[in-house]
């Protein structure tokens, strides 16, 4: 089974908790997601038992908002590392993350198969040229996702390969782009 | 039709991102987003570096009694079927703007701070500062240097400076090397929202204090 059959297949996890309200589909989920969500969690420095219980809440937080999800627009990896983002600064600094309106045309709109399998490949592409960086770039990448730069040296970080990311995410993201305006 | 020439920087998408902005910031990332398609897909491809790096950030293992006690928060407060509220298309300010204000431009409690130009601070964390500022048509804010960055997002009217022309939805994004001072276009009040992380550096504050002790 290739990676992308792989992300594809959570996204019937997704639709099955959000339809039938599906135990064993969330377990599957849970299995795969929850010891990468509390690992990333760590490796932003907080603690395992915090990392933990804010795990817990995260996967609660997918079951509640599975009518959300949008996989034209997001990937499930994508989808939950937002949701993981957003809960961990919730918890860590007691303060609130706006967040941009929706679209008009928001979640009641069923996304088509093509925008869905389009994105999961072009997160594979994505994974692929992340994987492919040199290894000092690859550890900044990593440092600013994990916390450990502040704003102002993400700002400051001529390092940061930001070209290489905008290149290779561009295809599918380029749809949603022009489905917009 | 709008049209944004002015946008966000790679490093503010990839920081609001990572989470690693102070609330001040986000809050004027945000409003941005919402009124611009193109950086709202470029901070889609930044959520979505995010989730590559969490899948391949190693798993830590939960323990036996996770996902019972997961079972048992959604048992608790089952499904959320609260849907976003509606963008209003006769708003001035963007929704996430509107959570901070407690409503559109109306609802705004302006204070004069000088020269027919007037704010309101916004609620949020220390780390940096959020404020509304209204320039009258033809008026200048007086001139101004920074010593971390601003930003600045033109809500309504427009402003030019040594830079460009801002108008609706542009953003300028100045740092400790700009001194810069903008002026509100003729027509509607300019409205902005001006984010800082350090002290601005009126240098027209100390002119006017010399004004007054001198009676110049």
């Amino acid at each position: 089974m290739t990676e992308t059959s792989t992300r594809m297949d959570w996204i019937a996890e997704i639709e099955a908790i959000r339809d039938h309200q599906d135990d064993r589909a969330f377990a599957r989920l849970f299995g795969h997601f929850a010891p990468r969500v509390k690992g990333f969690l760590m490796k932003s420095g907080v603690s395992a038992e915090f990392a933990e219980e804010c795990t817990q809440e995260v996967m609660a937080t997918l079951w509640r908002k599975a009518h959300m999800f949008d996989g034209s627009k997001a990937s499930v990896s994508t989808w939950i590392f937002t949701v993981a983002r957003n809960r961990k600064i919730d918890m860590l600094r007691k303060q609130r993350r706006p967040e941009p309106e929706e679209l008009p045309w928001g979640p009641e709109t069923e996304a088509s198969p093509a925008d869905v399998m389009a994105l999961a490949q072009d997160t594979e592409l994505l994974g692929q040229a992340l994987a492919a960086l040199p290894e000092k770039q690859r550890v900044l990448i990593e440092r600013a996702y994990f916390g450990e730069l502040t704003h102002s040296e993400i700002a400051a970080e001529t390092g940061l390969p930001l070209g290489t990311i905008k290149s290779r995410i561009r295809l599918a993201l380029d749809r949603l782009r022009h489905a917009m305006t | 039709m709008k049209s944004i020439n002015h946008h966000l920087t790679d490093q503010l998408l990839m920081g609001y991102s990572a989470g690693s902005l102070p609330e001040a910031f986000n809050l004027v990332v945000a409003t941005h987003v919402s009124l611009c398609d193109d950086c709202r897909a470029r901070m889609h491809e930044f959520d979505a570096v995010g989730g590559v790096l969490m899948d391949e950030a190693g798993i830590e293992a939960v323990s036996d009694d996770c996902l019972a006690a997961t079972m048992a928060l959604i048992a608790a407060a089952p499904a959320e079927v609260k849907l976003a509220p509606a963008p209003s298309l006769s708003a001035v300010f963007p929704i996430p703007l509107q959570d901070y204000v407690g409503g559109d431009l109306d609802a705004v409690e302006w204070r004069r701070i000088g020269g027919g130009v007037s704010q309101a601070v916004l609620q949020t964390s220390d780390a940096a500062t959020v404020r509304l500022l209204r320039i009258p048509a033809g008026v200048a804010v007086p001139d101004h240097g920074h010593r971390g960055m601003e930003l600045t997002l033109v809500l309504q009217g427009a402003f030019r400076d040594e830079t460009d022309r801002f108008g609706p939805g542009d953003i300028e994004v100045a740092n400790e090397d700009m001194v810069h001072q903008p002026v509100a276009e003729a027509g509607l009040d300019c409205i902005c929202l001006s984010a800082t992380d350090a002290p601005l550096r009126f240098s027209g504050i100390l002119p006017r204090m010399a004004q007054r002790v001198f009676g110049i």
